[in-house]
């Protein structure tokens, strides 16, 4: 089966919906992306970068706790929150980054939700020497005020956006306008596997970096490939990675794990593959949460990095053809989860990331004992400490 | 040929917006006669969206009002019958892709037709995306119109041999919203379009007084303006009737 895509598109989804304004500007880094993709001075450069600044490659931590634990198949965890910067979120802006550089760009924009992407560009711009500016929903840049401080700390100016539902979509929306009032010296380096092509094929390819080190990682130590591969899912650049390298795998499950709030029966929830339609929003064509008349949603999730109406093409691609399957997960089941895995194994890991660990308590215990599931934790929690306090009525005072 | 082409064509044309359903639907109606009653040659009517990516802060809260009022396609559709009734002139939507996408291709250039909207723009449905609803709009006569940005250099030729009723040629870089300078090449753009073709072609974004209307009506078709329009909604509310009319008088006297 080919999974590959073309022009583009994936299935039908994706696609390039944008203003005419940004045409040339996408048009040339499709290009110069294609060139540099197979340039070995890039690659070197990036390889470099990953290993001796990100610290890659990651670990594939076998979690002998839990897997006892829950008492069924066992269980590894792709630990990409100890990279530099604290999640997967790197591996991405250092490509993007540096191909900005080779494109003579002198400033990046980006958005975020969680702060985790924000903080992952400004890094990289700190290191490549770019200005950089970011885009943060005016509620995440409260609940994520840490992540905000951060930001400015390693030099980038962060810009509350105060329109819309004031989070990630909203982000999204003023980064893509601030682009096409100043495209000349400006990169808009996107966050995930999203946006108008060749973006979604972009994230996901720096991402993958994670999929090709745990499939060897877990050929080296089982010597054979797990039975199921899961991640969580906002815009989906962690489950793109995680998943890339195990999809022509075909007896390998691809599990994403996305966002279901207070429950995917309430208003209140980030469950585009399951509540969401199809439609054409932030330059593709894709799955989003939207009403009849294609107004796109409110959407809620206690993790802002999730909070996010739409999902990347590929995703709803490998949904449509049955190659990827996808969970919701409530905000009590993360937060249960984060709670599980920093007692179990000593780990804080992000909420987002907690949605993952929850269907993994749900799923290994169903499991024999012989089965294996590797699971990716996309980032490491101290960023959520605060929220998760919150969340149990605990009152911190810093 | 298509109407808009022939309605806008050797003359100096004046293009109003205004987003429906702001400040409420009831409105509509009388606020697009006042500029039809003052000399606009043809009326864009935006469709309000939750998440308006081409549009500055003004036309961006205009939307947040209109579905704040309840606006919504049936009322809007209702609401351009009554319209009908009372003028000829070629009215135009400016819409996102996704509400035409989710109401089906097929259905809204229908309803577009009976209703009687000639055309359609989506700024986020590129030349190169264009191919999924063109076959669908030509079988219901609504143009599908293109727009000409300051970047599109080489491309401009390409977009410009294909287009059909109007070309919505943009002054400056960034989102709509009042400028008080446009610093771009006009000219260079309009004479490279012209060489391939003779679908009139109209400036918008950033216009707002009657020296920027004069100056672009010298070499273009005419001009579009939106936010100024927006803005007098804004502030005059439900009394903006005679507001508009004295505004479109005067820039419609200026491109002529």
């Amino acid at each position: 089966m080919n999974y590959g895509d073309i022009k583009g598109r994936f299935g039908e989804y994706g696609g390039r919906y944008i203003p005419e304004t940004l045409m040339n500007e996408i048009i040339n880094l499709e290009e110069k992306y294609e060139y540099y993709k197979n340039d070995k001075e890039f690659n070197d450069e990036l390889n470099t970068l990953l290993r001796e600044y990100a610290g890659r490659p990651s670990l594939l931590y076998y979690a002998e706790k839990m897997t006892k634990d829950l008492g069924g198949a066992k269980i590894y965890i792709k630990r990409e929150d100890l990279n530099h910067t604290g999640s997967h979120k790197i591996n991405n802006v250092l490509g993007q980054v540096l191909l900005a550089k080779k494109l003579g760009k002198k400033r990046v924009i980006a958005e975020t939700g969680a702060g985790q992407h924000g903080v992952a560009t400004a890094t990289a711009a700190a290191l490549l020497g770019m200005e950089c500016e970011i885009f943060m929903g005016e509620t995440d840049t409260i609940r994520q005020a840490l992540n905000v401080y951060r930001m400015e700390l390693l030099g980038a100016k962060v810009h509350p956006v105060k329109t819309g539902t004031k989070t990630l979509k909203d982000a999204v929306n003023e980064a893509f306008k601030e682009w096409t009032r100043r495209i000349d010296d400006t990169m808009y380096v996107l966050g995930s596997v999203m946006g108008p092509h060749p973006f979604p094929t972009i994230v996901r390819d720096f991402q993958s970096v994670i999929s090709k080190e745990a499939r060897a990682q877990i050929l080296e130590k089982e010597g054979r490939l797990p039975d199921v591969v899961m991640a969580c899912v906002g815009g989906g650049s962690n489950a793109m990675g995680t998943f890339y390298n195990f999809i022509d795998d075909e007896n390998v499950r691809l599990i994403g794990c996305e966002a279901a709030g207070k429950g995917i029966d309430t208003d209140e929830h980030a469950a585009t593959m399951a509540k969401g339609t199809m439609g054409i929003f932030h330059g593709m064509k894709s799955l989003f949460c939207q009403n009849d008349e294609g107004q796109i949603a409110p959407v809620y999730s206690i993790s802002a990095g999730l909070d996010y109406p739409g999902i990347g093409p590929e995703h709803a691609y490998l949904k449509s053809v049955g190659r990827a399957e996808y969970v919701s997960i409530t905000d009590d089941e993360a937060v249960d989860a984060f709670e599980y895995i920093a007692r179990t194994e000593g780990i804080i890991c992000a909420i987002e990331s907690a949605h993952a660990i929850a269907e993994v308590i749900k799923l290994a215990p169903t499991l024999d004992k012989d089965k294996i599931i590797v699971v990716c934790l996309s980032g490491r929690g101290d960023k959520d400490v605060a929220a998760i306090a919150r969340y149990r009525g605990v009152d911190l005072h810093e | 040929m298509s109407r808009i082409s022939d309605r806008l064509k050797n003359k100096k044309n004046f293009i109003g917006f205004l987003t429906a359903g702001d400040p409420c639907m009831d409105k509509t109606k009388e606020f697009v006669l006042e500029m039809v009653n003052a000399g606009a040659d043809l009326v864009e009517i935006g469709i309000p969206f939750s998440d308006p990516i081409a549009e500055g802060e003004v036309i961006q809260n205009a939307n947040v009002r209109a579905l704040n009022a309840g606006a919504n396609l049936s009322k809007l559709f209702d609401c351009i019958v009554e319209i009908r009734k009372e003028t000829d002139i070629p009215l135009v939507f400016l819409t996102y892709a996704n509400p035409v996408f989710k109401y089906g291709y097929e259905n809204f250039m229908k309803k577009c037709n009976e209703i009687g909207i000639d055309g359609l723009i989506i700024p986020d449905i590129p030349y190169e995306e264009k191919g999924e609803i063109l076959d669908v709009a030509k079988k219901y006569d609504v143009d599908i119109i293109s727009m000409i940005a300051p970047t599109s250099k080489e491309r401009i030729q390409m977009i410009a041999k294909d287009s059909t009723g109007f070309l919505y040629v943009v002054s400056s870089l960034g989102v709509t919203g009042m400028r008080s300078n446009i610093n771009t090449n006009l000219e260079e753009i309009v004479d490279s379009i012209r060489k391939v073709t003779d679908t009139p072609l109209c400036i918008g974004f950033g216009i707002n007084n009657e020296e920027q209307a004069k100056h672009f009506s010298e070499f273009a078709d005419g001009v579009i303006v939106g936010s100024a329009i927006v803005k007098i909604i804004e502030k005059y509310g439900e009394d903006s009737g005679k507001h508009i009319y004295e505004y479109v008088e005067k820039m419609k006297k200026a491109v002529e």
